[in-house]
């Protein structure tokens, strides 16, 4: 393999390259101004900087800039375009937030807004201000902020090792590294202890005020500072020498992989490793290791684990749940399946016997680790985290420790009553059976039945009897024994219980799921598809669900769910649909809310939201296990719908060719069927007004006679283009019960006119019902009459019986029958079998109407001369009898 | 002999009915709106009025719906097209007398007018013994004959008998049939009424599947004939 020329750029890497050009062009830009210290002057800085760009003619807002009473500062905020702020109600208190739908809506140049690590008052969209910048930026409007070292993120430990000052108000690294432009601004400590002193500098807290404005501390933040920005300033130049083909100084094939559990040191050892990996430019990885058959975590660990896991998610990592029966086994797996180069663990904080009873998994992990290098980080515990006592779930409760008790008595008293029978290994077994029964009640009660009978065996068989002292040195090993088999058992027993729990929660989940997939697979519209999501997920987390989908008119409405949607959820849901993102309670953005929205999405675009909330409107209360179960849902519910909003355009583009199909026939019938009728009609007339004096009056009758027959004729080409455009355009029948000698009889009625005497024979069934709409129906009828008549010889006969779940009714003539293979074809639209006039519309209205009723029609000769054409009606079971119905009192 | 109003906005369709009415020594009053229709109803007092459903400032409903009040007993004949059934119906339930459906030849409109104009002169009448066509009904004595032999009904097919035979000629809606026979709250329930219609057909028609009486107007309801029908 040809080594690649070390001084040539890769053409990927340029491609790329372009690439990001553009996008960084078209990007808004995030320019930082940072300091080391509240006080430095950044607000300063960032204002006078505003004030030129503005004499350069740059369009600028102020979105939020906090004065702290400062004159100089308030002074240069003069001539500037000042947004308002949204003044917010909170419980009585009147807070002033930056206006940020204000400021997206205003689409000025830039923005500037202080503050960046700011938290929101509560009921703000987002909880914290940098989230506003975020969105800033998303809208393609440029940012100017300002930030002080300590509230990065990455950095909070080391300032809290500094100072001593735990910091809540942070912004995530990728902030930092998302800006274009990070200027410095910088202070000695002694000029900022002096404009201290001067009363320039404000501190809301005077406990971190203490503690910040020491000398050496503000030393330790000035040198952070420094570096954090010259660190960036190395990224823009690397950037720089890589983007025009200056070959990279080192070679990154570095990942890092950090073993993450619920224990409170996790944090650093997240904040460590991300330090790492920027070091050495390498993508990092945080693990956890469920560990099979383990007691699941209590609601406070698994809160702080899913902390953890967001932690590593706005610090830039990557998050990989394993499972597996030990944590080094699978870390390790997992670090040699995708090229991990070093692993980060943390130092236990365990005592040693631990690791003696359960093995070291820092020293599987080394032994194991082969080639990667594996760290390990002494964990910074501050104190009241400690981890938690076994979860409640797990308490035995007091019965179960009588239950014990009162096997291990039993057996004892068994003992006692058999004691001249049988042998001390005897009664030692009987101990360990109770042992056993004591251990399925839990670890607690095994615990206490393993002392209690040890004792009890001692104090009871164990010469001297009925005291406590031992006579012979061997007994203790009986003692050993008994005690040590009641341990092993009753973990074994435990483990075992934990384990088939487990699988009964995941066996449950995967049935949940198999559940919904075949409900949603079912389902055939966006609604059915959100009632069964829904349904599937009240029936399963006791929550309220709602679905809502974007409509064209009224923004997002609710598909299905038992609770009616508020308007601010629905600003939530709207929220979370626009940006694709979680949102509501327990996220980061519009927490205020009671409802958690989640998007729906298939492929790049959003389809719905779903709604959850607690029953009673409170926020709902949800686990990992539920938030994981909720997200697969929302997955498979996503692609159903959008499954369905496939299915539903195809089917509207087939509905439109078909309608546009229809349009052209109906408009040949127009142009052709219809003028021959209407010529036939004003010749006549015409001839009777200018004429009428000289014609015969036979002659006269003659035309008097055809203009009354063309134009029963126009009324029927009319009536018939009329049912059959309703029908094909999608009408859906009125369906009712109709007893069939009364639809037959009512088209008998309607064609008494154009039979002219000829009759029809009947053989209808009595009491048999149609279940028709008897509207269309009749006209069925009454084509197929005419058409027998038309074009056939009597008899006539229409017969309608039962057959199996159908009804057939048959129309037969007498007449010479349809021509050979033309049976299917007189269906088709505009098609006549003779000469006979008529636009031949009369059977395609037939074979439409039959169609729309769920039947089938066909046209046939019969074997002893003549054609018949048979309608089969599919019929379920008539309702019953109405002879129930209550007569009305006399009258 | 008798004034006729005719609310119909197109002018050869009134030029028609003007024309054959005319020849039958009607007088006629026109109008082309719901306004004239409602002001010549006061000022005319006609003796029929026929009423296009379609009128250029709204519908012809609104005619009914005004001189009804006032005007309970003069009929009203409307005038629609076919595939309006559910006007048609709503015409009736509100107080039409009968329906034509368009086009009509004259015979049918003439014949129409004499049948309300015949009811209106015995409305409010109900006499012990009706008689119609083939059938004679006693009502104080439950009994009915069809050519002189008396027939067995049930109660509810007697009811029905009456009610149609009551006003013969005039089309009367399933709607009003089954708040005359079983009360309000059993209106929407067609199929029992076209179940004790086809029985009540069974026992009173020669052939049930061609009756010759008791007609069937799809969609709208039934009707008793007043006179045989032409054949």
């Amino acid at each position: 393999m040809a080594s690649r020329d070390p001084e040539r750029p890769d053409p990927d890497a340029l491609l790329a390259r372009v690439q990001r050009n553009a996008a960084r062009d078209a990007r808004a830009r995030l320019k930082v101004f940072f300091g080391a210290a509240p006080g430095v002057g950044k607000t300063y800085a960032m204002l006078e900087a505003a004030r030129r760009s503005k004499a350069d003619g740059a369009s600028i807002l102020i979105g939020a800039v906090e004065t702290h009473g400062r004159t100089e500062t308030a002074r240069l905020l003069d001539g500037l375009d000042v947004l308002p702020r949204r003044r917010m109600d909170h419980r009585g208190v009147v807070l002033e937030e930056f206006d940020l739908e204000a400021a997206l809506a205003r689409k000025p140049g830039f923005v500037v807004v202080d503050e960046l690590a700011h938290t929101n008052a509560p009921g703000s969209r987002h909880a914290k201000r940098w989230q506003d910048v975020v969105e800033l930026l998303d809208a393609g409007i440029d940012v100017w902020t300002t930030l002080n070292v300590q509230h990065v993120e990455s950095l909070g430990d080391v300032v809290q090792q500094i100072t001593g000052i735990k910091v809540r108000e942070t912004v995530p690294d990728a902030m930092l590294e998302r800006a274009d432009d990070i200027e410095l601004v910088d202070l000695s400590p002694e000029d900022l202890l002096a404009r201290l002193a001067e009363g320039k500098v404000y501190v809301p807290d005077q406990a971190s005020r203490a503690l910040l404005f020491q000398r050496g501390n503000l030393l330790a933040l000035r040198e952070l500072a420094l570096r954090r920005a010259a660190e960036h300033v190395d990224a823009e130049v690397l950037r720089y020498r890589r983007e025009h083909g200056i070959a990279t100084p080192w070679p990154t094939h570095e990942r890092i992989v950090v073993c993450v559990g619920p224990s409170p040191g996790s944090e650093r050892l997240i904040r460590a490793t991300k330090r790492m990996a920027e070091g050495l430019h390498a993508p990092w990885i945080a693990v956890n290791v469920e560990l099979i058959g383990a007691a699941p975590l209590g609601p406070r660990d698994r809160e702080r684990l899913e902390a953890h896991l967001r932690l590593v998610e706005t610090l830039g990592g990557d998050v990989v749940r394993l499972r597996g029966h030990r944590v080094a086994e699978a870390l390790l797996a997992h670090a040699r399946e995708h090229n991990v180069t070093r692993i980060v663990a943390g130092k236990p904080t365990h005592p040693r016997w631990r690791d003696r009873l359960r093995g070291s998994m820092l020293d599987d992990l080394i032994r194991g680790s082969g080639p990667i290098e594996v760290h390990v980080i002494a964990p910074v515990v501050s104190g009241a985290a400690q981890a938690e006592p076994m979860p409640r779930a797990e308490h035995a409760e007091l019965g179960s420790y009588a239950w014990a008790i009162a096997a291990i008595a039993g057996v004892t008293a068994i003992g006692l009553f058999a004691f001249e029978y049988v042998a001390l290994a005897e009664i030692t077994m009987l101990y360990l059976i109770a042992i056993l029964l004591a251990s399925l009640l839990g670890r607690g009660p095994s615990l206490v039945a393993v002392a209690l009978a040890v004792v009890l065996f001692n104090f009871c068989f164990v010469p001297p009897r009925f005291t406590l002292a031992v006579a012979d040195v061997r007994h203790l090993l009986t003692f050993g024994v008994m005690f040590g088999s009641g341990l092993v058992i009753s973990t074994l027993v435990i483990r075992l219980r934990r384990q088939e729990r487990d699988a009964i929660t995941r066996e449950q989940r995967t049935a949940h799921l198999q559940a919904f997939t075949r409900d949603v697979a079912a389902a055939d519209s966006v609604a059915d598809v959100a009632t069964v999501l829904a349904r599937h997920l009240e029936a399963t987390l006791d929550v309220a669900a709602a679905v809502l989908v974007p409509d064209p008119v009224d923004g997002l409405v609710a598909a299905a769910g038992l609770t009616p949607v508020a308007a601010q959820e629905i600003t939530v849901a709207r929220w979370a649909f626009d940006h694709r993102e979680v949102a509501g309670h327990g996220t980061d953005t519009l927490s205020g809310t009671s409802a958690l929205c989640v998007p729906l999405i298939a492929g790049d675009a959003a389809v719905g939201v779903l709604a959850i909330q607690r029953r009673r409107g409170t926020p709902p209360r949800l686990g990992v296990d539920q938030r994981q179960l909720i997200d697969a849902l929302a997955r498979q519910a996503a692609l159903a719908i959008a499954r369905v909003q496939f299915a539903e355009q195809a089917r509207e583009a087939a509905l439109r060719a078909h309608t546009e199909e229809l349009r052209s026939s109906l408009l040949s019938a127009v142009s052709h069927d219809l003028r021959t009728p209407l010529s036939v009609i004003t010749g006549a007339a015409t001839s009777l007004v200018q004429h009428g004096d000289t014609l015969t009056p036979a002659a006269r009758g003659e035309l008097l006679q055809t203009i009354v027959e063309d134009a029963r004729r126009l009324e029927r080409v009319l009536s018939n283009l009329l049912q059959l455009t309703r029908v094909e355009t999608g009408m859906q029948p009125a369906r009712e019960w109709v007893p069939a000698d009364e639809i037959v009889g009512a088209a008998l009625t309607r064609t008494e006119e154009t039979r002219r005497g000829r009759a029809v024979e009947t053989d209808v069934e009595s009491d048999l019902l149609l279940e028709i709409d008897p509207v269309l129906f009749e006209q069925v009828l009454i084509n197929l009459i005419e058409n027998a008549t038309k074009h056939g010889a009597p008899p006539f006969t229409i017969r309608a019986r039962r057959d199996g779940g159908d009804v057939v009714i048959e129309v037969a003539d007498r007449g010479p029958g349809l021509p050979q293979g033309e049976s299917a074809r007189l269906f088709e639209k505009f098609v006549r079998a003779s000469a006979a006039p008529g636009a031949g519309l009369g059977l395609a209205v037939v074979r439409a109407i039959v169609h729309a009723h769920g039947g089938t029609v066909i046209a046939a000769n019969r074997p002893d001369g003549g054609a018949v054409f048979r309608v089969v009606l599919p019929t379920p079971p008539p309702p019953a009898t109405p002879l129930t119905l209550p007569e009305r009192a006399a009258s | 002999m008798s004034t006729v109003l005719v609310i119909e906005d197109d002018q050869q369709m009134r030029r028609f009915l003007r024309t054959v009415l005319a020849g039958q020594g009607h007088t006629i009053v026109e109008a082309g709106t719901v306004a004239t229709g409602i002001d010549e109803v006061r000022r005319a007092r006609p003796d029929v009025v026929l009423l296009d459903l379609g009128l250029p400032d709204g519908d012809g409903l609104a005619v009914i719906a005004e001189m009804r009040p006032a005007e309970p007993r003069v009929p009203v004949i409307v005038l629609s097209a076919r595939g309006q059934e559910g006007d048609k119906v709503i015409a009736l339930d509100s107080g039409a007398d009968d329906y034509l459906t368009k086009p009509f030849g004259a015979g049918e409109l003439l014949a129409r007018i004499r049948a309300v104009m015949r009811r209106g002169a015995v409305a409010g009448v109900t006499p012990e013994v009706i008689d119609v066509g083939p059938y004679r009904i006693d009502q104080a004595r439950h009994e009915v004959t069809v050519d002189g032999k008396l027939v067995h009904l049930t109660p509810i097919e007697f009811k029905l008998l009456v009610e149609l035979a009551r006003q013969p000629g005039r089309v009367l809606t399933h709607r009003q049939l089954l708040r005359q026979v079983w009360g309000p709250t059993a209106v929407d329930q067609n199929h029992y009424l076209r179940v004790h219609v086809a029985a009540l057909r069974r026992k009173i028609e020669r052939d049930p599947a061609q009756p010759r009486w008791l007609v069937t107007e799809a969609g709208v309801g039934y009707r008793l004939r007043d006179a045989a029908p032409t054949e």
